[in-house]
């Protein structure tokens, strides 16, 4: 509605309108009225709180960060001990989740991937015992399977002086997952280095081959290439440090292993509980992925002479990735924070250390608050890169 | 639309039903009376201190000392609700007034009485942490466990206090702490750890439950003080008081001889100690704001300390534990009460 | 013109015995080409080798009316442990002589499930039942009236709190979740920040660290002695934490509306919330019906967790009985029973969920 036009016309339209009919202003009320009222109740009990803590003469603050935590952790990836700060017994922690949610995102996918291709088999027992796989662990909770892998492993393992070794130097026990490591040595941060280095080359060419097929058709073989520098440039970086040879193998001493690298039960269970759990879902969407994909597609690769394998690999699962890459992103982040349940089997992932430090310094606020800030920057994060890549995945679209 | 508004009236229906749940609190005795229960925070499966039966029924010593406080202000032990609390939620609990007494093995430290605004009374369990180890191991001291894996029952002094011991030594460890004390004893059995660390009790119930109790030993060491105590909220003192001679009203009657057996032959005594505990004489109810009958009730539905003891954790139980340093200070143990007058 | 063929010549004839029939079925579905029929003869071998032993220690060496002893004794599983602990296991405080009102409520539940699974009977009538239904649950669980005794929540355990969670979770989360949608879809700047803030600042959290926020946080949020009871506590929070969800899948069916349809709704001269409520919504919360149902599957699942702040839930009171000295060392039968419970709960419901799914599609 012009307003020129209505003085002109009517003097009577042109009289204000009640603000309550303006939709613009009643706008503007109406949110100012919602946010008054989500500053008021936060007020409310910002200020309960306030006076409950005082009341009851409980300290607050983060001050107890910087004070020795005294508790020791069995699992770490830096060094800790006991006389550390409560600040350095929480990294620990936060290094152990990530560890744990690295390594599980990874087989998460790779076996929901494969039982997502299974159930879609033309293999009847194949695809009938993926299909019972998906359904049984979708169904049940995953506490529930985490105490129950863990209880498993601690029934049927053996103890560290009956261990199991299938190969010298390599040991199943309930202790844990123990084998042989190279003793350190600089040629080893030379040899990463060096595969960091092969790594950025092999993107590099990859773009020019890409490019170079694109403007002449010619086919740059790729694969064979970079393998090779993969493997070469840390061998080379190896060989030319020193070439060191001497191996840290676990051996029996006193109560237990020492020397070589270990997993714990406590790792296992929760990576085995928490990828099996995830893969069933992961699995679902993969196959939700590739029938949506019309058969057309499927029919057309295979009338150009595409082998089966081809088809998948070529034509199925670079369209059905776009179709994936959203929910599986939600998958991914409900392993990082279901890796929170650690908790329950005696992981120290950052829950587990967190909770002991609130147990001890009795400041639950502080505590509760730092888990949930810590886990919303990991799901950002995540969520970031999943949407980074699945922009990515949008471009290669013609 | 009309199943939303349905659902949602239905919805509104049912918390009305749980209002009468949300409610204040004032004094905390007058709080008790007028609710017609008291509300006792406890541990969920600490078998011989607080764990529900098959039948729902709790039992347990800390229960017990529960119920003392419940018949003293009630004149009945069934006048009484138990609200379950992990480690963490415990303290809470009891500074936001969800619960009015806490019974819930807590160690008496000097910080909880003073940064967490807790106060603790008269102590119904004396214990210290021990270790425990199985028998083929063949180590007869604790010191002996140096690069040993050791799984921590959940606590909050406990894991500090094996760390503390290990650092004093200069030998190393490698913790295994549970949430679930079940998880963390049957991973103990499984050999999952060397050893097993705890309150000296919980060890022995954890060792009565092992597939074969006699394949493990618990080494002689003692490393800390664990007296385990009621707690109530700084600042109520006349609940403080009621609280704190509830326990020791069980204490006192087993000195004194009564237990809920000869408790009414004992009505008759000419002991004037036995006369002013029952109420024979009056006095010791009115200056407490009970009825004067509280102890003999204590000791008639309850029992005193020994039986209390004996019934939870003591020979006849699966727990076997000696009295040893709760045994009545006349037997060389700490159970000592102040006079009753 | 067709030449009439001579009747002896439409003789049918049967397909190869290699391509139809059981061999025929055999040679398609387990045996096309040798890696297939390489796969199939390996995971044959796989189950010859582990079920025999499985069934034997499930159902033939097995215990399951037995005392603890005699299960210590042999060396098969122990069922006893869940015969003779059930009903705490299922029931858990209730008043032991009064555990067939919560059984009658959970039976009256399944009931209505099963009432409301055909779409026929979706209409006004199913509503009046389902809240009939759950006042006749109500009074049954809570008692107090009718010369029912009174049993407060927090004796509710095992089943029962289990359910009461996951239900009223999702009833009331729902309401919470659309307006949080419509937020996030609103173009107030304010009311979609403070919802966008709000969906993602909960969905990128653990439920477990709401539930730590529950028990001992939400304490010191309210004024002295103002007190909420646990159960209620850990039930908010799982409310907060489920209406998140709700509102990214309501999201999902708001967005799936043709523009054509707010846009002819405006023309009709509704206003906002008629709009919404008549035209908008109705045709979204369809679209959205089976993802929904994912959601009460998974808060029926994550009930579970209240075991980390020690509520008697199903799981919990397994719990507890395993750590009776007698029964401690049967926790995979214990553990595999109510994973068994948790299964047909879950898998019924995403059965019904795909059911639906087709049938919203035709």
């Amino acid at each position: 509605m012009s307003t020129a036009q209505n003085h002109t016309d009517g003097p009577e339209i042109s009289q204000e309108v009640p603000f309550w009919h303006d939709p613009g202003k009643r706008a503007i009320v109406f949110q100012a009225l919602i946010l008054c009222l989500v500053f008021a109740a936060g007020y409310y009990i910002f200020a309960n709180t306030q006076a409950n803590l005082r009341r009851q003469a409980i300290s607050t603050g983060f001050g107890f960060l910087g004070r020795e935590a005294g508790f020791g952790i069995g699992e770490a990836l830096i060094p800790y001990s006991a006389a550390n700060s409560y600040a350095h017994a929480l990294l620990v922690g936060l290094l152990n989740t990530l560890n744990v949610a690295f390594i599980g995102i990874l087989l998460t996918l790779l076996l929901g991937v494969v039982i997502g291709i299974a159930r879609l088999s033309s293999n009847w027992l194949v695809s009938k015992l993926a299909t019972g796989y998906i359904e049984v662990l979708q169904n049940i909770p995953v506490l529930l399977q985490l105490f129950f892998w863990y209880s498993l492993f601690n029934d049927l393992l053996p103890s560290p002086r009956q261990s199991f070794s299938p190969l010298p130097g390599v040991f199943f026990s309930n202790r844990g997952f123990y084998f042989p490591v190279p003793v350190g040595h600089c040629a080893f941060g030379w040899a990463a280095a060096a595969f960091g280095g092969a790594a950025l080359v092999c993107f590099l060419l990859r773009r020019w081959a890409r490019k170079r097929q694109d403007q002449t058709g010619q086919i740059f073989p790729f694969w064979p290439v970079s393998a090779v520098l993969l493997v070469g440039f840390p061998l080379l970086a190896w060989s030319l440090a020193g070439a060191p040879t001497a191996m840290s193998i676990p051996h029996l001493t006193g109560f237990n292993f020492q020397g070589g690298f270990s997993l714990s039960p406590e790792f296992g269970a929760l990576l085995i509980g928490l990828v099996l759990y995830t893969s069933a879902f992961v699995a679902e969407i993969v196959r939700a992925g590739i029938q949506a994909i019309s058969i057309g597609q499927s029919e057309a690769a295979m009338s150009l002479g595409l082998k089966s394998n081809l088809v998948l690999s070529l034509i199925i699962l670079p369209q059905a990735m776009r179709i994936i890459i959203p929910p599986l992103t939600s998958q991914m982040l409900n392993l990082t924070k279901n890796s929170s349940l650690a908790v329950a089997i005696g992981y120290p992932d950052f829950v587990s250390v967190a909770n002991t430090t609130i147990n001890q310094t009795g400041q639950a606020i502080e505590g509760v608050l730092i888990i949930m800030v810590v886990y919303l920057i990991l799901s950002l994060l995540t969520s970031a890169f999943m949407n980074w890549y699945n922009k990515n995945k949008a471009l290669v679209e013609r | 639309m009309k199943l939303t508004r349905t659902a949602i009236i239905v919805l509104l229906a049912a918390i009305f039903m749980m209002l009468p749940l949300i409610a204040g609190a004032g004094e905390t005795l007058d709080a008790v009376k007028g609710r017609g229960h008291l509300i006792v925070g406890v541990h969920s499966s600490l078998f011989g201190f607080g764990m529900p039966d098959e039948k729902g029924v709790w039992r347990g010593l800390d229960v017990d000392t529960g119920r003392a406080v419940a018949t003293a202000v009630f004149g009945s032990p069934d006048k009484i609700k138990f609200i379950t609390l992990t480690t963490q939620t415990r303290f809470t609990a009891l500074q936001s007034k969800e619960i009015d007494v806490l019974c819930r093995n807590a160690t008496r430290t000097l910080t909880r009485e003073t940064e967490l605004g807790l106060t603790f009374v008269a102590t119904n369990y004396y214990d210290g942490q021990g270790f425990m180890v199985p028998k083929k191991l063949g180590v007869k001291q604790a010191k002996e466990l140096d690069g040993a894996t050791i799984c921590v029952l959940p606590g909050t002094t406990t894991e500090q206090n094996v760390s503390d011991y290990f650092r004093t030594y200069k030998i190393s460890m490698k913790p295994v702490v549970i949430e679930q004390a079940t998880e963390l004893n049957k991973a103990f059995f499984a050999g999952r750890c060397d050893c097993l660390t705890s309150d000296a009790s919980q060890l022995a119930s954890v060792r009565a439950v092992a597939p074969n109790p006699d394949d493990y030993v618990i080494l002689p060491e003692i490393i800390s003080k664990e007296p385990l105590s009621p707690a109530v909220r700084h600042g109520d003192d006349q609940w403080r008081d009621i609280v704190d001679f509830a326990v020791l009203a069980m204490i006192a009657a087993e000195d004194l001889g009564i237990n809920s057996k000869n408790l009414d032959e004992m009505l008759k005594s000419n002991d004037p100690n036995i006369k002013r505990f029952l109420g024979v004489t009056p006095g010791n109810g009115k200056a407490l704001g009970l009825d004067e009958k509280w102890a003999y009730n204590i000791v008639k539905y309850v029992g005193n300390y020994g039986e209390v003891f004996e019934r939870n954790v003591g020979k006849n139980t699966s727990l076997k534990l000696p009295r040893g340093l709760n045994a009545q200070w006349k037997d060389g143990g700490l159970m000592y009460s102040p006079p009753f007058k | 013109m067709r030449t009439p063929i001579p009747a002896s010549a439409v003789e049918d004839l049967k397909p190869p015995v290699s391509s139809a029939g059981p061999l025929g079925w055999l040679r398609a579905n387990l045996f096309k080409g040798p890696f297939n029929s390489l796969l199939t003869l390996f995971i044959l071998f796989c189950l010859y080798k582990m079920a025999p032993p499985l069934i034997r220690w499930a159902f033939i060496d097995s215990y399951w009316f037995s005392d603890a002893d005699v299960c210590r004794a042999g060396d098969g599983a122990c069922w006893s442990v869940v015969s003779q602990n059930l009903r705490f296991i299922l029931f858990g405080f209730y008043p032991y002589l009064l555990q067939w009102r919560p059984a009658m409520a959970v039976l009256i539940l399944i009931g209505l499930f099963f009432y409301s699974r055909d779409t026929g009977r979706w209409n006004r009538r199913l509503g009046v039942v389902w809240a009939a239904g759950l006042v006749v649950m109500g009074i049954l669980m809570h008692g107090g009236v009718l010369g029912l005794a009174e049993v407060e929540t927090d004796q509710w355990g095992g089943i029962s709190l289990t359910l009461l969670l996951a239900l009223f979770g999702l009833t009331a989360a729902y309401p919470l979740g659309v307006l949080l949608a419509l937020g996030r879809r609103s173009r107030l700047p304010a009311i979609k920040t403070v919802c966008v803030i709000y969906i993602e600042l909960i969905r990128g959290v653990p439920l477990i660290s709401m539930l730590f926020m529950a028990s001992v946080m939400f304490p010191l949020f309210l004024p002295e002695g103002v007190t909420i009871n646990k159960i209620l506590r850990a039930q908010a929070a799982i409310i907060l934490f489920t209406a998140a969800y709700i509102a990214e899948v309501v999201r999902g069916g708001l967005q799936a509306i043709p523009r054509g349809q707010y846009e002819a709704a405006e023309s009709l001269g509704l206003n906002y919330s008629q709009k919404m409520r008549l035209i908008i919504l109705p045709q979204a919360l369809k679209i959205v019906i089976p993802p929904t149902v994912s959601i009460l599957i998974s808060a029926f699942k994550d009930t579970s967790l209240v075991v980390i702040i020690g509520l008697f839930d199903l799981l919990k009171t397994t719990q507890v009985t395993l750590s009776n000295p007698a029964w401690i060392r049967f926790s995979a039968e214990a553990y595999l029973f109510i994973a068994v419970l948790y299964f047909l709960g879950c898998f019924s419901m995403s059965n019904f969920s795909r059911h639906l799914e087709k049938e919203l599609k035709a």
